[in-house]
């Protein structure tokens, strides 16, 4: 039985505190079993919204539909899950008595040992939360998230805090489960794990959306390379005369050139000039998120 | 045609109903309590000192009589259990300060389980460390050698351990209040306060005049009058009856607004 609900609908959402407007007007729907990545940097407005899709808070105005229903409702049937930025642990329960507890809360869930096993925390079950690092925790808290096996997870930035090897087992723990059809949105600062791990990337500036699409368009958005040459003395009006050409940086006796047109310069650059070494490369994720999210609208 | 993937998915689509009880459920309130009986200041400050204070406070003043003849041990051991009970039912009340500035309070709010039985919980499990700090406190008096009619041993158990709801009350409505990992150490002292002029640690007729005015006033006179009642023989005082009543209702309902306030969103 598939659900003909998006898993989630945002329309027009918005949400303010005090002068700050933290969530301006966005609108999002995920259908079910999409994987997507919340991108944007610090204060973007990514856990206002996440709130407010979990019920946690109300917005100024705008709807919120999860799978179909009111997110209290979804939340109350164990049909969406998530791990927050902030959700805190009872320090002098266990790992295995704090799924137990929770475990309580719902109508069916299932089995805590099988949840550990599946965040990869098994081995700890005994240890009082407490004494757990904060990669033990988080994964505790995405165990919590496992119990009602829900249809929509939410993650907020789940690795942050974590050494390399943690962000990598909790991420693999993550894959692991990934049982067919579930929706998972996650937000995240990194953009290796939003290349990684989403089918889809949201990329969040201001309490807005900014570009929506696959990694590859969101890449093809910032579309372009950069052609790179030592050529002391480089004119420097010349190249940026040259089509598609965005930028010309020249540091020291190298020249950055960024181009949507990287035969042209490099052409230009080895029929034209005494350059050598020119290298061409593309730009990646990490250029495309900064371009989308420093620059200002309309600039 | 039925393939091993749609057998497992049907076998493992889950229940979605709503949980029973918006959540209560006993397997967490066992835990819940056990968590309670781990934590080493609780059992100090609720089953430990009390006892301690009636040896050194009581003991001594064994032999001497009240005006009806009975033991002024059974006096002070009353009057302690009733101080063992409001401290057991303040502080389980207290920690939801601590279980909210951990952001606990926060991460249930992803679970099915209803504020309603969260606080359903956190009561009963105060009013079960409380009986047990009862319990205690008159086990240790019975050793002891306190010899009092088998009714009072049950009316002023009773009255220490329901009385005691006000305070667990007390303690919902500070720790709605005050979002601080270490509210029972600001509670404590204060506490202390309020049992000296609830006449548990000395009686409030040794008092100067104007603190006994004062004392009829303080939340935990009430409960004291009405749980040494049974011993002294002394009828219960109007004062006493509406002093327990205006205060379970002042802390019961603050508990209540404050309670709404934090569940509601913002
Ligand atoms: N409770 C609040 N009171 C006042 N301002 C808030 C509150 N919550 C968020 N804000 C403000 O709203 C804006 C968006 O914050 P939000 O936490 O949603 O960003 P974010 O994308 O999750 O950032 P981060 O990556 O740092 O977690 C920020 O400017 C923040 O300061
Ligand atoms: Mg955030």
């Amino acid at each position: 039985m598939t659900s003909t609900h998006p898993a989630v609908e945002l329309d027009g959402l918005s949400k303010s505190f005090g002068a700050v407007t933290a969530v301006d007007g966005l609108s999002l729907r995920v259908q079910p079993g999409e994987v997507v990545a919340f991108l944007g940097p610090n204060g973007a407005g990514k856990t206002t919204t996440i709130d407010m899709l979990l019920g946690l808070s109300r917005p100024d105005a705008g709807t919120v539909r999860v799978l179909g229903g009111t997110p209290d409702d979804a939340v109350a049937r164990g049909r969406v899950a998530a791990v927050l930025q902030t959700g805190g642990l009872l320090k002098d329960l266990t790992v295995g008595e704090t799924v137990r507890m929770t475990a309580h809360f719902y109508r069916h869930t299932r089995p805590a040992v099988e949840v550990l096993e599946r965040a990869g925390i098994t081995d700890i079950a005994d240890r009082v939360v407490g004494r757990c690092s904060g990669g033990q925790q988080q994964r505790l808290r995405f165990a919590l998230a496992l119990l009602p096996d829900p249809d929509l997870m939410v993650l907020d930035e789940p690795t942050t805090g974590m050494d390399v090897e943690g962000r990598r087992d909790f991420w693999q723990a993550l894959r692991r489960d990934a049982r067919r059809g579930r929706t998972v949105i996650f937000a995240t600062h990194y953009l290796d794990e939003a290349d990684a791990y989403a089918d889809r990337i949201v990329l969040v500036r201001q309490g807005r959306i900014v570009a929506d699409g696959t990694t590859a368009e969101i890449k093809n958005l910032a579309a372009g390379r950069t052609v790179r040459a030592t050529l002391p003395g480089a004119d420097q009006a010349a190249l940026a005369a040259l089509p598609g050409v965005d930028a010309v940086e020249v540091r020291g006796d190298s020249v950055l050139v960024r181009t949507g047109d990287s035969d042209a310069v490099a052409r230009h650059l080895l029929t034209r000039t005494a350059a050598r070494d020119v290298e061409i490369t593309s730009r990646n994720l990490e250029d495309a998120f900064l371009a989308l999210t420093t620059t200002q609208t309309g600039a | 045609m039925t393939t091993s993937t749609s057998t497992r998915a049907a076998v493992t689509t889950p229940d979605r109903r709503l949980p029973a009880l918006g959540g209560f459920a006993p397997g967490a309130l066992g835990i819940e309590l056990r968590r309670v009986l781990r934590n080493r200041r609780t059992l100090a400050f609720t089953l430990i000192m009390p006892g301690v204070f009636f040896l050194i406070f009581g003991l001594p003043q064994g032999g001497q009589s009240l005006d009806n003849g009975r033991p002024v041990t059974a006096y002070v051991m009353i009057s302690l259990a009733v101080y063992a009970a409001m401290v057991a039912t303040t502080s389980v009340g207290g920690a939801v300060a601590t279980e909210r500035a951990l952001g606990w309070s926060r991460q249930l709010r992803l679970t099915p389980l209803r504020p309603a039985a969260y606080v359903a919980t956190k009561l009963i499990t105060a009013m079960s460390l409380g009986l047990l700090a009862v319990v205690i406190e008159f086990l240790v008096g019975a050793v002891a050698g306190v010899r009092v009619p088998a009714y009072v041993w049950l009316l002023s158990g009773l009255a220490a351990w329901v009385g005691s709801l006000v305070f667990a009350a007390f303690g919902l409505f500070i720790g709605y209040l005050a979002p601080a990992e270490n509210v029972m150490q600001i509670i404590g002292p204060v506490l202390a306060v309020l049992a000296m002029f609830g006449g548990l640690f000395v009686p409030v007729e040794v008092l100067p005049d104007v603190l006994q005015q004062v004392a009829t006033f303080t939340p935990v006179y009430g409960m004291g009058v009405l749980a040494r009642a049974p011993l002294t023989g002394d009828g219960v005082s109007m004062a006493a009856v509406v002093n327990l009543v205006v205060w379970a209702l002042v802390f019961g309902v603050g508990a209540a607004r404050l309670f709404r306030r934090d569940t509601a969103r913002v």
